[in-house]
């Protein structure tokens, strides 16, 4: 799976409180909640954001509450995936449970700058910087993983492993 | 194989001789959490996934504790189909407003916690649970979903690091502030997908309320779990509160740790998370005069009975300053009953405090205290980020409950010490 997307950039520590607060969270429409997405950090934001931008970020993306309202409100944006140079272990689970996938690769979060057009090729673990420009490595999305988000989440993914084993 | 209490966990679970960090295994869940704000997505999820019932309606706990009693109409909504997913499925475990708690404080006293087990929960803080020696992590809805289903769940092996906490404890310090002095030492990340597992003479001579704490805010540094081994001590806490058997496991002397910590508390002062992050962290006495509007005294970090007993020393028979709002919420329903029968809530009240029912409200900038922009709070809760308690503009500083209280007399943030000779009782 190739994205191709436009680059935004954010810091380190982007908590989940940052990404959606809480006082949004009366609700799960993910509209709602995308209208919202990193209101605190860069409050227009979410009405710059095009399908199939990518958020490039610094260390410990998404620390902080289980919420995944914090995800679904990201894909919610349109964002096609999130570079980063670590995430928090609930909200990496949570983006994959929901079929966003993240991607860790330090050296490309550092490199890419905002506004980059920036390409990933999930299955092979490269990320590309601008046309024809530097090339970064990050470990490959794993078979179960990239599953989950050909299926759109864990959910899709277990209904279809259920008729299978049927 | 030596293994740390964690991967003995993981390892019966999964119907192992041994598990090794790093590898993925499939377990068998305890017990699966939601509250009134991840509920609503995992019963969305769970019903999406065509499901009519849920694996073990025994093993599933439902709390609305969040924006619960309802702040709005739209958390009316979402309590009411949490509240409804109880009837249906059979769920007992849902514990209804007037009886209930925030979350952590009341699953333990309910007797649903054990050692030995292995809990998961849509809330990042039902890592608490491992200070009675249980494996319990934070997933999202969607996990929660999948677990109610198939009544399973997929974990990587966390990593163990092992912090030895020694030393005699001074007056007015807790576990509190051996977690904040912890996690200033090793930042938000340090212990990132990490098991934190506590032990060491001062941590053993730890109430469990302290550990409560400890293990509550592991999540604070990143951690997967926090975990200490349980004791005599939560045994006679299990003690008329649960019939079920369980087991209590311990690290082998030679286990494995990715990393080693030493701490002596001998000669820790109460320590202060100061803005905008739980391990921005300094002594009481290096914050500088730090003028406050709000002291919020509660939570699942501190909301328990020793909690309150701090703060209600503290406050005896003195007032809040004048430019404050003292705010004391009980954890539990059973704190609250019995802060009341020992007084507490009177202590509170005189010294004009405004006491709720539980509820995590103002934590998490829900309701019961939200902050404006420019204002400053001093809170016992967990976490301080960016516009936690409310405004964006707003700022957070986390301190144990005697601190607060102190905080809440004085007007700005203080140690109970300096109250010496001023007043109280």
């Amino acid at each position: 799976m190739t994205l191709k997307g436009k680059a935004w950039k954010f810091g380190d520590d982007v908590d989940t409180d940052l990404i959606i607060p809480a006082r949004y969270l009366n609700t799960t429409d993910t509209e709602e909640l995308a209208r919202h997405c990193l209101e605190p950090v860069r409050p227009e934001w979410a009405g710059e954001v095009a399908p199939g931008d990518i958020i490039v970020a610094g260390r410990n993306f998404g620390c902080g509450s289980s919420r995944e309202h914090a995800p679904i409100a990201i894909k919610g944006c349109g964002v096609a995936a999130v570079i980063a140079v670590s995430f928090a272990r609930i909200f990496y689970r949570n983006a994959f449970n929901i079929g966003l996938p993240v991607v860790e690769a330090p050296e490309a979060a550092a490199a890419i700058a905002e506004g980059d057009t920036v390409e990933i090729v999930l299955e092979e673990g490269v990320v590309r910087r601008g046309e024809g420009g530097e090339t970064f490595r990050f470990a490959p999305i794993p078979v179960f993983m990239m599953d989950l988000v050909r299926e759109g989440g864990l959910i899709p993914w277990l209904q279809k492993e259920v008729k299978t084993e049927r | 194989m030596a293994m740390t209490i964690t991967e003995k966990i993981l390892a019966a679970h999964a119907g192992r001789d041994a598990v090794v960090p790093g590898e993925i295994v499939r377990v068998p869940v305890d017990l699966a959490l939601a509250n009134d704000i991840t509920a609503p997505l995992a019963i969305r999820e769970f019903k999406r996934g065509g499901a009519k019932k849920v694996f073990d309606p025994d093993k599933v706990v439902l709390v609305p504790d969040h924006f619960a009693p309802n702040k709005d109409i739209m958390s009316a909504e979402q309590c009411k189909q949490m509240r409804d997913f109880a009837r249906a499925m059979g769920i007992a475990h849902y514990y209804e407003i007037g009886r209930m708690g925030v979350e952590h404080a009341l699953l333990p006293e309910e007797g649903l916690v054990r050692p030995g087990m292995v809990i998961i929960g849509a809330d990042s803080h039902t890592c608490t649970y491992g200070a009675m020696g249980a494996f319990s992590t934070g997933m999202g809805s969607t996990d929660l979903a999948a677990a109610w289903i198939t009544g399973w769940t997929w974990l990587k092996v966390p990593e163990s690091m092992k912090f030895t906490v020694t030393g005699r404890m001074p007056r007015w310090v807790g576990g509190k502030d051996i977690i904040l002095h912890i996690l200033g030492k090793i930042g938000v990340d340090g212990a990132r997908y990490r098991a934190m597992e506590f032990t060491g003479d001062a941590i053993r001579g730890l109430g469990l309320d302290g550990r409560l704490s400890m293990c509550n805010m592991a999540v604070e540094g990143g951690a997967k779990n926090g975990i200490i081994e349980a004791d005599a001590l939560v045994e006679d806490y299990l003690r008329g509160r649960t019939e079920t058997a369980y087991v209590m496991h311990r690290s082998d002397d030679d286990a494995n740790y990715v990393e080693s910590l030493e701490i002596d508390v001998s000669g820790l002062e109460p320590q202060v998370a100061r803005p905008h992050s739980p391990d921005n962290v300094a002594g009481v006495s290096d914050v500088g005069e730090v003028k406050i509007d709000q002291a919020f005294i509660g939570s699942c970090t501190n909301g328990r009975l020793t909690d309150l007993r701090e703060a209600a020393a503290v406050l005896k028979g003195r007032e809040v300053d004048p430019a404050v709002r003292l705010i004391v919420i009980p954890a539990t329903q059973a704190v609250y009953a019995q802060a009341m029968r020992e007084g507490l809530l009177e202590v509170f009240v005189e010294a004009g405090g405004a006491v709720s029912t539980p509820t995590c409200g103002p934590c998490l900038g829900g309701h019961m205290g939200v902050l404006a922009e420019g204002e400053t709070a001093v809170a016992t809760s967990n976490r301080n980020f960016i516009g936690r308690m409310g405004h964006t503009g707003s700022k957070v500083y986390l301190a144990n409950p005697a601190v607060t209280a102190a905080s809440a007399v004085l007007g700005r943030i203080a140690s109970p010490a300096e109250l010496n000779g001023r007043g109280g009782q």
